[in-house]
């Protein structure tokens, strides 16, 4: 069986999961451990006149109750990213309040007790006294004159920013022939991982060290933030691990207030103190995703040239800045607005906004979704304003790939790609030809066919660390590997890449087998542990096998290049006539050769070995920084048909063409995309995360309330594939895991509103908004 | 107050001490340790508890421990035999129906309840199933694809 770079390999990591053998946070019941719960404010925005402990201290079981005065000198929350370095409003974030609370859901006590039910039960006796202040809920009303401000700043923005050339696009727009206008808002989503955030804090007294499980998408992050920035523990005191992950989609990346008062409580306590959050305490605390009101403009020929593009975009930032949330709405964001066309002059003004809601971060997509759809509305709609085929007004604008490598107006440089070729296959496949004759024959059953295009482009396998640097991270993006070739020539490799669903220890052994010529079963994937692992900057924005892989690529090289130097010692050759191929180490031109295996043995029992040349020992480490983004694009096209009588959309088609670059595991990359496009249909047609604009409660903080797609809302999926390799690291690959969530939201609209003909209707597409809409278009 | 509840876990008879509020996940997962069943939410959406009592599939979040008193109770674990998947399990595997892992035992026990009792079940009819079990990784699709696997597997 074929298990190298190309293969459909099942996955090594299903065994334990379908045998219920994963260990995933909550699994795990460390010796004596208590129960944390924490205290959260019912309130959106008050101040704390008091936090009365003494009833819940008193409880049965009860161990300790803290509160923000406790952890007075703990430092805050810290954020990652300020766009351009700054100034950005960045108030602090404290581990539990101090004072003041600013969202419903924003932690007030910790109450920690021998069970899980005491805990609780003392938590209901803890006394908030709160003294209410009105709270600003939208944009709007947080930017309004004399709003209630949330934090000691002067207003409630957080930042300004904006990206292209102005003047450029002022010029572009006094000659357009005609503008397409659209005011759009990009729906709060909650991102739903099935398995909650938990955590477990630990402190061993005998090392006066620290250890911290939790469910985090890239726990050398964790550890750099929390260490460094909140509980000064020096690297080599502080452990964490994040072990299985269920599912992460943007909302395991930041680092929590509860991993910080685990951690912290652990010590005081002098036993590990665990907390899981309920459904609801998910809802109310993980990071939100989107949150964007947008006004858009496209400025264009009378044949359809795109001349120019404007954006402003009010950015919801949440109570607090959350690790890397001003970056999702700038850069993320702004930088995409080319789309797949050499549209010449871009402007792009954003403002992030305080309000009092939980903090906005990444889900899945991060600011690349929210460019992508307002940008396919926009072009989907100038088609129809002047009357063009969208998929012909797309060509007249496709960047040619002749044009490749091609610089935008907005900083990033696509590096390759073939956009009218992932087009023309997506309109193929989906039978473009034949869909006036499947509208017709809806028609003649009741129901209005529509259909609906969204190319879309994504940065992903982030990030060149000098740029990182340039545009405000204060973090490197690079990753790190370490590859161990045991006696017996099985291989461990140690990634500082995370899987939670993404299947890395099936790719990542696809690659080692593959580069090394071994078998697939000698070879582990070892990752999510701190301890294990020499670092790494973790699993988010399509970077796991861009980076992570040339990483492990990276280690391989130089295993392959010291394996050569044993070999050529071994052979009696020049070190440079030795070529490695398919598992041996040959001398060129001659039959003399011995295998991986036996080189791999020679370096650990090195009887006959080069020692005055070389150590033993066959063991390499590598760090890789990626040179450039990569640009995964494609095309997804989508057909609906609604019911006029109800409103009631059912896509009845999906069809998508992704260019993802080189492929080494198209089963696991076809799961990728499937997901993906469940997260934006569910965006599009199902989720919206809702607060009450008066009181700032959380509307749609469970599972009834908060639509997450099921499974007879989606259709299967008709999926492909087209390559151009990416040129910039050593497997050619792009990445694939949010390609449908950013693609998906505006196939679906632009399918929608060309069902039952209107220019727009808002994300959810609920039954009820479509009907509205179609009722509205049928009045005028 | 606590009671005692007695009951067949995956073949085994077993009893423990429970509050009366405790539910019968907590009692799996916390008491006998078989963390394979999951928690997922708090209000008998996400399916990632299912297990079996009494021969049909129950979200164990909305069942009262004290109430599977004398019951028949099989859970994920006890699928496999001698590390040979059951035929259910191997869909999933062949037909990659999981990528995090964490709705999987719930999907699985689920899918052999569907299973039971129909034995060939199209795609409209495991979608519709599958009404009370959430995947927020997989879009459904290859979960769909390997139930009806499966099912074929158990057929012959
Ligand atoms: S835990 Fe979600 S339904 Fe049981
Ligand atoms: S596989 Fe992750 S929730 Fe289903």
């Amino acid at each position: 069986m074929d298990t190298g770079i190309g293969a459909a390999v099942t996955r090594k990591e299903d065994f334990r999961f379908l045998t219920g053998q994963g260990n995933y946070t909550d699994d795990i019941a460390r010796p004596g451990q208590a129960h944390a719960v924490f205290v959260r404010s019912v309130v959106a925005h008050a101040n704390l006149r008091s936090v009365d402990t003494e009833a819940a201290s008193a409880m049965p079981g009860v161990v300790a109750v803290f509160t923000g005065d406790d952890l007075e000198g703990v430092g805050g929350v810290p954020c990652g990213f300020a766009p351009d370095g700054g100034p950005m409003n960045e108030p602090p974030r404290p581990v539990l309040a101090q004072g003041k609370v600013r969202f419903v859901g924003d932690m007030v006590a910790m109450v920690i007790a021998e069970t899980l039910e005491q805990a609780r039960d003392a938590a209901e006796a803890v006394d908030v006294d709160y003294n209410e202040i009105p709270a600003v809920v939208s944009m709007e009303a947080a930017q309004a004159e004399g709003a209630p401000t949330l934090h000691d700043l002067d207003d409630n923005s957080c930042f300004s920013w904006g990206i292209g050339d102005a003047e450029a696009t002022d010029a572009a727009f006094a000659r357009a022939d005609h503008v397409t206008t659209l005011e759009l808002v990009n729906n709060r989503k909650c991102p739903n991982a099935i398995e909650p955030r938990a955590a477990i804090g630990e402190y061993d007294s005998a090392h006066d060290s620290y250890t911290l499980y939790t469910t985090s998408q890239n726990p050398h992050v964790i550890r750099l933030l929390m260490g460094a920035f909140v509980l000064g523990i020096p690297e080599h005191k502080l452990r964490v691990v994040s072990p299985d992950v269920g599912g992460g989609f943007g909302s395991k990346i930041p680092h929590y207030p509860e991993e910080i008062a685990v951690t912290w409580a652990g010590k005081q306590v002098g036993r590990p103190v665990k907390w899981t959050a309920e459904r609801t305490e998910s809802f109310l605390s993980d990071t939100h995703g989107r949150d964007h009101i947008t006004r858009v403009e496209l400025a264009c020929t009378s044949d359809g040239e795109f001349l120019g593009l404007r954006v402003h975009t009010q950015a919801n930032m949440g109570a607090y800045l959350s690790t890397f949330g001003p970056l999702i709405p700038t850069y993320l964001y702004g930088t995409l607005l080319a789309g797949l066309y050499t549209t010449p002059a871009i402007r792009c003004d954003v403002v992030g906004v305080f309000t009092n809601t939980a903090p906005v971060d990444a889900e899945r997509g991060a600011g690349r979704p929210e460019a992508t759809f307002l940008l396919e509305r926009v072009v989907e709609t100038a088609a129809r304003e002047l009357g063009i085929d969208p998929v012909e007004l797309r060509r007249r604008n496709f960047i040619p790939a002749d044009a490749l490598p091609y610089q935008t107006p907005v900083i990033v440089q696509y590096d390759s790609g073939n956009y009218e070729g992932v087009l023309d296959r997506a309109a193929e496949a989906a039978d473009y030809a034949g869909f006036a004759r499947r509208r017709e024959e809806a028609r003649s059953r009741g129901r209005l066919r529509g259909i609906g295009f969204a190319g879309y482009i994504e940065a992903c396998g982030m990030a060149p660390s000098n740029i990182a640097g340039i545009i405000g991270a204060r973090a490197g993006l690079f990753e790190a590997a370490q590859v161990r070739v045991h006696p017996t020539g099985s291989v461990s490799v140690y990634t500082g890449s995370h899987s939670h669903g993404q299947g890395h220890e099936t790719t990542f052994a696809q690659i080692v087998s593959d580069r090394l010529g071994i078998p697939f079963e000698n070879v582990d994937v070892v990752h999510g542990d701190t301890d294990q692992i020499p670092f790494g900057m973790g699993t988010y924005g399509s970077r796991s096998l861009a980076v992570g892989g040339s990483a492990i690529c990276k280690a391989l090289d130089k295993i392959i290049a010291k394996g050569k130097k044993i070999a050529a010692h071994a052979l009696e050759a020049g070190e440079s006539d030795i070529d490695f191929e398919s598992g041996e180490f040959r001398v060129r031109g001659t039959d003399k050769s011995v295998g991986f295996g036996d080189i791999a043995l020679s370096a650990y029992v090195p009887h006959n070995y080069p020692l005055e040349e070389l150590e033993p020992g066959l063991d390499e480490g590598a760090f890789y920084d990626p040179a450039n983004f990569t640009f995964p694009a494609g095309c997804h096209i989508c057909e609906v048909e609604v019911d006029p009588e109800t409103g009631t959309t059912q896509i009845v088609n999906w069809n998508a063409v992704d260019d993802f670059g080189k492929i080494v595991n198209p089963m696991i990359v076809d799961g990728q995309v499937h997901g993906g496009i469940a997260h934006g249909v569910g965006q599009a047609m199902l989720e919206n995360c809702a607060y009450d604009e008066e009181s700032g409660q959380l509307l749609s903080g469970s599972l009834t309330d908060y639509c997450i797609p099921r499974a007879d809302d989606l259709p299967s999926f008709h999926i492909e594939t087209t390559e151009t390799p990416c040129p910039h690291n050593p497997l050619g690959v792009k990445g694939c895991g949010e390609a449908g969530a950013i693609a998906a939201p505006a196939a679906l609209i632009n399918a929608i509103t060309d069902a039952i003909g209107v220019a727009h209707v808002d994300m959810p597409a609920t039954p009820e908004k479509v009907w509205a809409a179609l009722q509205s278009a049928q009045g005028e | 107050m606590t009671l005692t509840v007695t009951m067949t876990l995956n073949g085994e008879s077993v009893s423990a001490e429970v509050e009366g509020r405790t539910l019968l996940v907590q009692l799996i997962r916390d008491h006998f340790r078989l963390t394979g069943t999951h928690v997922g939410c708090d209000t008998s959406q996400c399916g990632a508890c299912v297990v079996h009592m009494n021969g049909q599939s129950v979200k164990s979040c909305t069942v009262l421990a004290a109430q599977a008193d004398g019951a028949e109770v099989s859970t994920i674990e006890s699928l496999a035999e001698n590390g040979e998947l059951h035929p259910m399990q191997q869909a999933f595997k062949d037909n990659h129906g999981l990528q995090c892992g964490f709705c999987t035992p719930g999907m699985v026990m689920s899918a052999l309840d569907l299973v039971a009792n129909n034995p060939d079940p199209g795609e409209a009819e495991i979608r519709d199933w599958l009404e009370g079990n959430l995947c927020r990784c997989t879009g459904y699709h290859n979960i769909v694809k390997s139930i009806a696997a499966g099912a074929q597997a158990m057929r012959s």
